[in-house]
């Protein structure tokens, strides 16, 4: 065990895991954050916690992931590299372990033009790549990125991300493995909607060992009305919905209905693909459903370890 | 003037590591005011390369090389030499070995890093093609440059929103590591890319460290 997180645990012990997501406040009101966990924690073995995901200012994912901690709630603290620079990162990395935060999502980070402030100076003194290098030397030689020691352990199990719907498709795979020569021990996928292409990238994982090498958590976003399908084939970077998901949510009679049943049909079909070791669920701004979905695709109770 | 200096001799050697057969490119322009790559540098590298078992194929001085179309031209009269060469070597700024990739199929090697514009921003008006970060990774990248043309600056691109070949942040924006990796796989080298490139020195970059005398 690198951290003996509950992630980890389960994850180890090649039970198929299953994560969520959990928004942060646009305000400083702990309740928002601790009603998702209160609401998640049963039907999930981690809890993600976005670090001002598409650049917009949000209640700090450190202190969101210590909230839902205190819950009793296994928190996977995202981090990007688009505000920290790396003095800042390793800092939050120790206070962050500190408080018992052990599972750490390296991201580069949304470009600030999508967000609410778009004239912000970026930092990106490192990328998400170079995270993970940093993580995995503080972690496993006990040592700052300056080459000096760190007084005591740094339990962390890191993690990554990997869109396998990005172009050129062929090097996506190529990407993983740097990630994980870089020290990653999971990865979360960008959401599966083309189950098709989504298994083809996997067979070039497990054609490369990687899938015996790091724990591939499978993306699923389940769509809540006809507009959210659209704006996320036409406006969302890096999220591939093919027109015949938007053509059946626009048939539908009740699109809720038909957001959770094409949600549940991907799950069922990612369950048998080689290599996937569970699913992550981003249900953005729609958490009340992650329960009905776990439920609905078999997956309770969450395993007890 | 973009002001140059020479990256040191043994940086230069491990990126022609393997390599025998080498095109030799200096600038009459602002390569040459600074005493990086101009005629009697390209002189100084070819007797140096020889002592190391190199073979020069030739080698050409170009008044600016940031004149993409002059470059083009002046490199088209050297074909022979460059089409038997393994790769290029250019005594230049970024730009000039960005434009030097641009017009030639060949790996192309910065001998340089760029230390400042000197307040000009050269010839190549297209787009950014040199931030002045101070330690040259086109040797890296296939001579194209992400520090300049990726908007997150990633050593390990390309980021999750590239798609069809164009940027996240602008539909008209190429994908800088889409170009990158095109142009390695049509060179045959994408195993450029397999390195886990480590934090970059940031404190020689133009925005990194204390100001420069120029």
């Amino acid at each position: 065990m690198k951290a003996g997180t509950n992630l980890e645990k389960v994850l180890e012990s090649g039970r198929f895991a299953v994560t969520a997501e959990a928004g942060p406040p646009r305000g400083a009101v702990p309740s928002v954050i601790l009603r998702k966990g209160e609401l998640l924690k049963a039907f999930c073995d981690a809890l993600n916690v976005t670090d001002n995901q598409t650049a917009i200012v949000r209640m700090s994912s450190l202190s969101s992931c210590v909230l839902l901690k205190q819950l009793g709630v296994d928190p996977v603290m995202q981090m990007v590299c688009r505000d920290r620079n790396r003095i800042a990162i390793q800092s939050d990395v120790l206070g962050a372990v500190a408080l018992g935060i052990w599972n750490i999502l390296c991201l580069t980070g949304d470009y600030q033009s999508f967000g609410d402030h778009p004239t912000a100076k970026s930092v990106f003194d490192l990328d998400s790549i170079q995270l993970i290098q940093v993580l995995s030397q503080m972690r496993d030689e006990k040592k700052f990125l300056s080459g000096e020691k760190i007084s005591g352990e740094v339990p962390l199990f890191i993690g990554a991300v990997e869109n396998p719907y990005a172009d050129p498709f062929e090097y996506r795979v190529l990407r993983l493995a740097k990630k994980v020569k870089a020290g990653a021990d999971f990865i979360q996928t960008q959401a599966v909607f083309d189950v098709s292409k989504f298994a083809k990238w996997m067979e070039m994982v497990t054609d490369r060992g990687l899938d015996k090498e790091v724990h591939v958590l499978a993306g699923v976003i389940p769509i809540r009305s006809v507009g959210m399908a659209r704006h996320m084939r036409d406006n969302v970077p890096g999220v591939s919905v093919p027109d015949e998901v938007v053509t059946r949510m626009e048939d539908a009679k009740d699109a809720r209905e038909e957001g959770l049943k094409i949600c549940l049909e991907i799950i069922e079909q990612i369950k048998e693909i080689p290599g996937v070791h569970g699913i992550h669920i981003m249900a953005v701004a729609w958490e009340e459903i992650v329960p009905t979905i776990v439920e609905r695709a078999g997956l309770l109770p969450r395993p007890l370890i | 003037m973009l002001v140059s200096e020479q990256k040191p001799m043994e940086e230069i050697l491990r990126s022609l590591d393997g390599e025998k057969r080498i095109f030799l490119v200096g600038c009459k322009g602002c390569a040459e005011g600074c005493e990086s790559g101009g005629e009697q540098q390209v002189i100084e590298m070819k007797q140096k390369l020889e002592e190391e078992g190199k073979t020069i194929t030739g080698f050409s001085l170009i008044d600016m090389v940031c004149n993409e179309s002059l470059t083009r031209m002046k490199l088209a009269s050297h074909r022979q030499a460059t089409d038997s060469a393994d790769s290029l070597l250019v005594l230049t700024c970024g730009i000039g070995v960005q434009s030097t990739a641009a017009v030639v199929d060949k790996v192309v090697h910065p001998g340089c890093n760029t230390i400042s514009s000197g307040g000009a921003h050269a010839e190549w008006k297209e787009a950014e093609r040199c931030l002045e970060c101070g330690d040259c990774i086109l040797d890296y990248t296939g001579g194209i440059c992400p520090i300049a043309r990726c908007p997150k600056n990633l050593f390990h691109g390309p980021c999750g929103g590239s798609e069809g070949g164009k940027c996240e942040i602008h539909p008209d924006l190429p994908c800088a590591w889409h170009l990158i990796i095109e142009r390695l796989s049509k060179l045959g080298r994408l195993d450029k890319l397999e390195a886990v490139v480590p934090p970059k020195d940031w404190s020689v970059s133009l925005t990194g460290g204390p100001p420069r005398p120029r």
